[in-house]
């Protein structure tokens, strides 16, 4: 268990702002999407609730939007890692340079 | 129904507890420094960090409490997970890397991080404090709520056993033993509900156990007055094991296949589904009402409550589409208020993970903002891959012939049970580590915010490095104390319903000022301490005057309460959030400096 003597903090990776600025950007982006995808959800369930019972690829929608919500939330985060760590790849290049 | 208590699971529940208590003394003596103590550091590594969010956040409102609504009622269950992973969304697309880059210790660090303001300190300190505690009491309920019939032990019992075992797991080590107890607990929780999920799909649906004898309507009085007060007749015969007693069957059974098979045998998940959509099962309804009856050998009637359960088939369309649960069952009628209370729900479910002062303060154990990104997705891949489980535990239990309709909370234990002692006693194990580890993530956060928020920042006490970590540990101590008498008094209370109430609070105090401190650069100090103040006892005064807290708190029947309230439905979010929003662009407004303010990060978006 090296490394977890209590000791005092880590030193952080600086934060450069640009960075930070470009990340959030990306994610204020994806959180649209996915709170888009969400939205519709509740408002089906809320409102059109029968809509809910049709067939899609064999089970009904409930089911399926269920599932994609949750298989939509990993996948996102996925593309968020991706392009935050292509986001910082580059400055990190430019700090040693 | 009456559990013979297992053997087999309290030996693996006292190993759990040893090796847990062992990791912490270990951890224990090497604790030095306050960040060491409330925020490990900074040196979890990601990974473990991220499984850690896991068994941070998966508390027994989400294994028990969803395994059992899907097992009773269907699809709706499912909505509570969709809810809850989907909360997690926010944290890392919104709130992940923000946290971990303005803040220290606790949430309000982040909030103050360019205000240096007491009253935002005080406020955020106050919002983690209640948050805390009321997430807390559902968590001491369902540890004594499972004790009794896992292992034998009274309600009280298992609160104590619970309560002093997480106690000295936080005032050993803090964060670093608790973060270690919460990957172990995240980790044993996804693989043995992986490997419950495999047995259901390798056993499939069958019709086989199904015989129309075994649904034939099932009577509960409980004595509310008398010498039998507490006790219970089962079809009119006292409840028990002994010859001349009775008690209730377990139900949960397939009537029906498609093309009138007896069984399925095994099956992939999407398979399962399809089978099961296109089946019949037996699912049950309740009614409760008060009448006085004659207990066998007396003369004089005794008062009391008494529920009938009625089978009812039902197909498997309707068990997969929402609104069977009393909660949900709104949705379908015309009825605008239970809309508006559904999408109240699900809005606080969305807002409220990112809120939650256990799951922020997870921020800090990390070294950096990469690493906070990067365990935030292992911790989504974890919660979301249990949450994938859970409907497929539910129906597993549903169609297993193992549910007891008085205790749904039990579904997938007894799921468990049905294959074998000893994946009763793990999974039985499991669902205590659960409640150690939500637990005391929990404690942590609240004695951070004790110290760190209240003690040294609003009350101005100049304390060393060694004093935070001492009085730490006091106020983990105290409020474990508390957590273990609150989870005494509070036994009959329902645990979901406190846990609704912690994510409504939490999205309503604590999100629109991080949001805002985030991403509107006109927000001032005051704006954010009125926006805590205002959504916390927003939330709490909306929740208090509601329908369902003057029927299950205050024990009023369903129609007198809905008379009583003063709120139209009673999840409070979709009017307390964006009060929250409201208040904290009026304050900021009026009270904007003379001066131009400082660019901070809100002006980097």
């Amino acid at each position: 268990m090296a490394g977890f003597d209590h000791g005092p903090a880590a030193d952080s990776e600086p934060d450069n702002p640009a960075v930070s600025a470009r990340n959030s950007r990306y994610g204020l982006f994806l959180f649209t999407i996915y709170f888009t995808f969400y939205v519709v959800f509740v408002a089906i369930n809320a409102f059109w609730p029968d809509v809910m019972s049709r067939p899609v690829a064999g089970v009904n929608l409930a089911v399926s939007y269920g599932l994609a919500l949750i298989v939509a939330a990993l996948v996102l985060a996925l593309i968020y890692s991706w392009l935050c760590y292509g986001a910082a790849k580059p400055q990190a290049k430019g700090g040693r340079s | 129904m009456i559990y013979a208590p297992s053997t087999l699971a309290v030996v693996i529940f006292m190993a759990f507890v040893g090796a847990t208590l062992a990791l912490s003394f270990y951890f224990g003596g090497k604790a030095k420094s306050a960040s060491g103590y409330f925020a490990a550091g900074g040196q979890i590594p990601w990974f473990i960090n991220g499984v850690a969010f896991a068994g941070d956040y998966l508390s027994a409102a989400s294994f028990l409490g969803i395994c059992g609504m899907i097992a009773r009622y269907g699809y709706d269950g499912f909505l509570y997970s969709i809810g809850f992973l989907a909360g997690w969304v926010v944290a890392l697309f919104v709130i992940a890397e923000p946290m971990k880059r303005l803040g220290k210790y606790t949430f309000a660090d982040a909030l103050n991080s360019k205000f240096q303001s007491r009253g935002i300190t005080f406020s955020a300190g106050v919002s983690a404090l209640v948050v805390s505690v009321f997430y807390l009491i559902p968590q001491m309920v369902g540890a004594g709520a499972l004790i009794k019939p896992l292992l034998g032990f009274s309600h009280w019992q298992g609160v104590v056993i619970v309560g002093t075992v997480v106690t000295m797991i936080v005032v050993t080590a803090g964060m670093v033993s608790t973060t270690y107890v919460q990957f172990i607990k995240g980790s044993l929780l996804v693989l043995f509900s992986g490997i419950l999920t495999a047995m259901i799909l390798w056993s499939g649906l069958s019709t086989v156990d199904y015989r129309p004898e075994l649904s034939a309507p099932q009577t509960v009085f409980q004595a509310e007055a008398g010498k039998h007060k507490g006790k219970k007749l089962i079809d009119g015969i006292p409840q028990g094991t002994k010859p001349g007693e009775h008690d209730l069957r377990p139900v949960g059974r397939v009537s029906r296949l498609p093309d009138n098979m007896s069984a399925t045998g095994p099956m992939g998940p999407w398979k399962y589904l399809q089978t099961l959509q296109g089946s019949e099962v037996v699912l049950w309804t309740e009614t409760s009402s008060q009448v006085e009856l004659v207990w066998p050998g007396d003369v004089e009637p005794t008062r009391g409550k008494q529920t009938v359960f009625s089978p009812a088939p039902t197909s498997g369309a309707e068990i997969l589409r929402p609104g069977r649960h009393p909660m949900f069952k709104g949705i379908r009628s015309d009825d605008i208020w239970s809309k508006l209370n559904f999408i109240s729900l699900m809005l606080a479910l969305f807002c409220g993970t990112a809120s939650l002062p256990h799951v922020l303060i997870r921020y800090y154990t990390v070294k950096d903002q990469a690493a906070a990104r990067q365990s935030t997705v292992v911790g989504i891949a974890t919660i979301g891959l249990f949450y994938v489980l859970t409907l497929f535990l539910g129906l597993g239990a549903m169609t297993s012939g193992t549910i007891d309709l008085t205790e749904s909370n039990m579904a997938a234990p007894l799921l468990a049970k049905k294959y074998g002692e000893l994946l009763f006693a793990i999974i039985s194990a499991i669902a205590f580590t659960t409640v150690l580890g939500t637990v005391s993530g929990l404690i942590v956060a609240a004695s951070g915010a004790v110290v760190h928020d209240l003690i040294s920042s609003v009350g101005g006490v100049k304390l060393t490095d060694h004093e935070k970590v001492r009085i730490g540990k006091i106020s983990a101590a105290v409020i474990g104390v508390i957590a273990i008498g609150l989870g005494i008094v509070f036994e009959k209370f329902n645990a979901s319903f406190l846990v609704g109430w912690a994510f409504s609070v939490a999205a309503s105090a604590n999100l629109p000022a991080l949001v805002m401190v985030l991403f509107w650069s006109r927000t001032t100090k005051q704006g954010v301490t009125a926006a805590v103040l205002v959504g916390l006892c927003s939330s709490l005064g909306w929740i208090f005057l509601s329908a369902e807290t003057f029927e299950k708190v205050f024990q009023f029947s369903a129609a007198d309460a809905a008379k009583m309230a003063v709120v139209p439905f009673n999840q409070p979010g979709l009017v307390t959030i964006p009060l929250g929003f409201l208040t904290l662009i009026v304050v900021s407004l009026l009270t904007k400096p003379q001066s131009k303010p400082a660019v901070g990060d809100g002006g980097t978006i």
